[in-house]
């Protein structure tokens, strides 16, 4: 595996959160489950947008702060009836550092 | 373990409702097999009126096709009727000799119809109508015969009798009673509906008693006969020509299979609050059950049994299923018509009539003690769903009591082009003006999606899901489109979401009762079904948590919307906007200096009024926001809570320090209300206003709380809303002094706050309780409106300014700092 970038510690992000990562390829929103996994989305809901990063984060899944669509974090797939995919990106947990694969 | 086994005799509404709940529950509890006796999959029997009608296909009305079954690894037996239960081997057996164990047995053998038991009811022609079969044989005869009877003018009846005169045919519908649809309505409301289906071309004849049906002379039906009535005039004929005779009098519980096996019937299965027969593996659900004494023939009730049977299914064993109150809306397109509880009244009861003939309108309301106990709605059925909602709760109507007739929406609904009646609305007409949604898709997802309640019209179209202006719109929709299937939620008692059975009110007093201080403790106690909740509950519950136990409940930022937890307004682009406080509306050319300096700085893209008289600053990137707060600091200035579940602002008008009509000094008074509250959280937003005198030029009349200056004193006015629905501020008391209008003000938003269901503005709180529990509260009792004050002022004392901590503290900041990465440092 090549291509992990470091982004910040695991404690940098609030259990049940997310932070937001600037990258040549856009926004994109880190998030931190209460079971401590780390997922990354694109940060715009494939919807209208918006800042998936602003949203609750529930389960394995967060909900757009704009029109309250729920994505999944693990696929980036709207949950049904909804349609839409936001883009993940591979992110990984090391000793307590968060790390992002750029495709 | 191996998996224990369940099997479902009866493949329609009632047993797959329950089997689809149950999967939602456990999806691997159970094997489970499914005999059914029609050779279909599961289908909306309700939609066979307009299958006939020709207004859909029976492709258009299948519920669960069959791959549903396979993806959910049913067994299904169609076409296979069951005929024993060996209750000791427990197993059941089919005609053809097809066997299945269970561990656990669902009953949902449905209804048959009640045919007349006169000479010829065997004939060639003779019908009930019930199913997809009896269906097939209306359409194909309608196609090469002329004369149709309809025995039953009840809902079935009129509606078989409507589909067979679209599809061309001469239809008699004749009733033993003296007018139709006596279960549903009175007379009057009868006679017009009668009327009207006259106009389309059906006939009636009524008190008529069949006595035999008689055959031509290829052996199929050809004519009725009826029994002389007294008083009978030979002259008249007592045949007409009948080649078809569709019986629609009456369904029986079909409990055939359930006696031969030996339980317990009595007009249906006879079963327990839990859903249980008098052998308790053995479960029964929908018309063929009898539950306290009444069998249901309408589907809501049946869904709601299906719920309670899989929870115990489940093993979850915490619902219980008391009964149900019904309604019914006659699926006849064009013909308006709703009914619900007592309607006919009787001793003890009063009637509030409106009876407008020609207008072809009729509504009756049934009140008794104070409730409304019934209603008739003919011609305009607006307001069908509000009222059974009224039924259902059993709400106090006393102080509604003089408009109740006129309905919910005679005043103020926006986004709708005021239009309140949804049968007369084209296809093409919006609904949802927030998601722009219009009725035809509503109709089109109902139907091919076989969606039964108002939150699955949501999620399906998003119509009603954003401010809910129109939710009366899409309930009327829902209930034309589906009859007698819809049953609005019960407020009082619908769960909070899907993430728990419980209501705001059980989980309010559950959190009170149990001191329950955490979300991960509150979901503990009261049984979530998710870790950790979703984004509607959670907010909730950390509203409930920290204003029941100000001081001890700690607020939790990732359970609020991202407003709250930012202290700004997001926007549709993903910017924020602040609104700097300025107290009471009051401001000085040294902050308004700032503001500019900080709108340049920030190249802030508009500058704009507020509603509530305040500069809005829009379009300011989140990592600016801590700025910004910095530079308003440092001239003294702090930002506003122009955004949050809170206090937003208290509007003025310049009152009696500038004014020459002012009486009181309302921007003053202004001042001190907004300090006082400053910080305070609450179910939804609060907005106040105070008026120097009864010109009321600050709009205190559509305020949470409007405060309008007398010469004597100041009177306060509670429960007023200007947005989504206008509703005008109730009188609540008058006072003197100015700390008077703090201490009531205070204790009327203390008793909203810790008696309030989240995002339940005052006007709805107040709606729910009546202002009497509030008077009662806030007015006659000093003691009890002292507390509350008290109460408040303890809540807000240590409230910190959010915006300086998030300029001050390193770990709040965090929240608005995006992260840089240096993408050419690649770890291999």
């Amino acid at each position: 595996m090549t291509g992990w970038i470091r982004v910040c510690a695991l404690d940098d992000i609030a259990p049940l959160g997310s932070r937001v990562v600037a990258s040549s390829q856009g926004d994109i929103a880190i998030f931190r489950t209460a079971a401590d996994q780390v997922f990354g989305l694109h940060d715009k809901c494939p919807h209208k947008g918006g800042p998936l990063s602003q949203g609750i984060v529930h389960g394995n899944a967060v909900t757009c702060p704009l029109h309250g669509l729920k994505i999944g974090l693990k696929d980036g797939e709207a949950v049904a009836p909804d349609k839409g995919c936001a883009k993940t990106f591979a992110v990984k947990l090391d000793a307590g550092e968060v790390w992002l694969q750029l495709k | 373990m191996k998996k224990q086994k369940l099997v479902v005799v009866g493949n329609g509404m009632a047993g797959m409702r329950a089997v689809e709940e149950l999967l939602k529950l456990a999806p691997d509890l159970y094997d489970i097999a499914v005999f059914g006796a029609e050779p279909h999959p599961n289908y909306n029997r309700i939609l066979l009126s307009p299958v006939l009608a020709g207004e859909m296909t029976i492709n258009d009305i299948i519920l669960n096709p069959l791959g549903w079954y396979a993806d959910n690894g049913i067994r299904l037996h169609v076409g296979k009727l069951v005929t024993k239960i060996d209750r000791v081997a427990r197993k059941v057996v089919a005609a053809d000799g097809t066997e299945e164990e269970y561990d656990r047995l669902l009953l949902a053998t449905g209804s048959t119809p009640f045919m007349l038991p006169v000479p010829g009811n065997d004939l060639p022609g003779v019908i009930s109508y019930r199913d997809i079969k009896d269906t097939d044989e209306m359409i194909a005869t309608a196609a090469t015969h002329k004369h149709a009877v309809v025995i039953g003018g009840g809902l079935l009846g009129l509606e078989a009798a409507n589909g067979l005169k679209l599809r061309g045919m001469d239809v008699t519908v004749v009733h033993l009673m003296p007018w139709l649809m006596e279960r549903q309505l009175d007379k009057v409301a009868a006679d017009m509906l009668k009327a009207s289906l006259e106009a389309r071309g059906l006939k009636f004849l009524l008190e008529k008693q069949t006595e035999a049906l008689l055959g031509g002379e290829s052996g199929r039906v050809a004519a009725i006969r009826f029994k002389p009535a007294p008083g009978y005039d030979p002259g008249d004929g007592l045949e007409i020509p009948a080649d078809l005779v569709v019986m629609a009098a009456g369904i029986r519980p079909n409990t055939a299979l359930a006696e031969s096996a030996r339980l317990h019937c009595n007009r249906g299965i006879v079963v327990n609050d839990t859903m249980q027969t008098y052998d308790p593996r053995i479960y029964a659900v929908g018309e063929c059950v009898a539950h306290r004494g009444i069998a249901y023939g309408l589907v809501a009730p049946l869904f709601e049994q299906a719920k309670v049977c899989a929870n115990h299914l489940a093993n979850f064993g915490i619902a219980r299923y008391t009964g149900s109150v019904t309604s019914t809306k006659l699926k006849v397109t064009g013909i308006d018509l709703f009914s619900a509880g007592n309607f006919m009244g009787g001793p003890g009861t009063d009637e509030i009539v409106l009876n407008d003939a020609a207008g072809g309108v009729y509504k009756k309301l049934v009140v008794k003690n104070d409730t409304l106990v019934g209603a008739v709605l003919y011609g305009d059925t607006a307001d069908g769903g509000w009222y059974f909602q009224l039924v259902k709760d059993g709400q106090n109507i006393r102080e509604l009591r003089d408009q109740l007739l006129f309905g919910q929406n005679h005043v103020g609904d926006g986004g709708h082009a005021g239009v309140s009646k949804a049968a007369s609305m084209p296809d093409e007409a919006e609904v949802c003006g927030c998601n722009g949604v219009c009725k035809g898709d509503i109709v089109k997802a109902i139907k091919s999606q076989g969606l039964f309640t108002l939150d699955d019209v949501r999620k399906h179209t998003k119509a009603s899901s954003s401010c809910g202006s129109c939710t009366g719109l899409v309930e009327q929709i829902l209930a034309s489109t589906i009859g007698g299937a819809y049953t609005p939620a019960d407020a009082k008692e619908k769960p909070i979401c899907a993430c728990t059975d419980h209501s705001h009110g059980v989980v309010r007093q559950t959190i009170r009762e149990r001191h329950l201080l955490t979300i991960p403790g509150t979901m503990h106690y009261m049984d979530w079904k998710t870790p950790d909740g979703c984004a509607t509950c959670r907010p909730a519950l950390n509203y409930y948590l920290i204003s029941t136990w100000p001081g001890e409940a700690k607020d939790d930022p990732q359970s609020r919307f991202v407003n709250e937890r930012a202290h700004a307004n997001i926007q549709k682009d993903g910017t924020f906007s602040v609104v700097p406080r300025m107290w009471g509306g009051l401001t000085t050319p040294a902050e308004l200096r700032v503001i500019a300096d900080i709108a340049e700085k920030y190249q802030v893209p508009t500058v704009k009024m507020t509603g509530g008289a305040r500069i809005d600053l829009l379009g300011i990137r989140k990592e600016d926001l801590p700025k910004v707060w910095a530079d308003l600091g440092a001239a003294g200035m702090v930002s506003g809570h122009a955004y949050g579940k809170s206090i937003r602002t208290v509007k003025t008008c310049v009152g009696a320090e500038h004014c020459r009509f002012g009486t009181q000094r309302s921007m003053e008074m202004g001042v001190k209300l907004e300090k006082m509250l400053f910080g305070m959280g609450s179910p939804h937003k609060v907005k106040l206003a105070v008026s120097g005198c009864p010109r009321n030029c600050a709009e205190a009349g559509i305020k949470d709380i409007g405060v309008i200056g007398v010469d004597s004193g100041y009177e306060i006015y509670v429960a007023g809303n200007g947005g989504i629905k206008t509703e005008v501020a109730q009188f609540l008391c008058k006072v003197k002094t100015d700390d008077e209008v703090k201490e009531y003000s205070a204790a009327f938003l203390q008793l909203y706050r810790e008696e309030g269901f989240y995002l339940e503005r005052t006007c709805h709180y107040v709606a729910r309780v009546g202002l009497d529990h509030v008077k009662a509260a806030v007015v006659s009792d000093p003691l009890t409106r002292k507390a509350l004050y008290e109460r408040l002022l303890f809540a807000l004392k240590d409230y910190a300014d959010p915006w300086r901590e998030a300029v001050e503290k390193p770990a709040v900041r965090r929240e608005y700092q995006v992260i840089e990465i240096r993408e050419a440092e690649v770890v291999s």
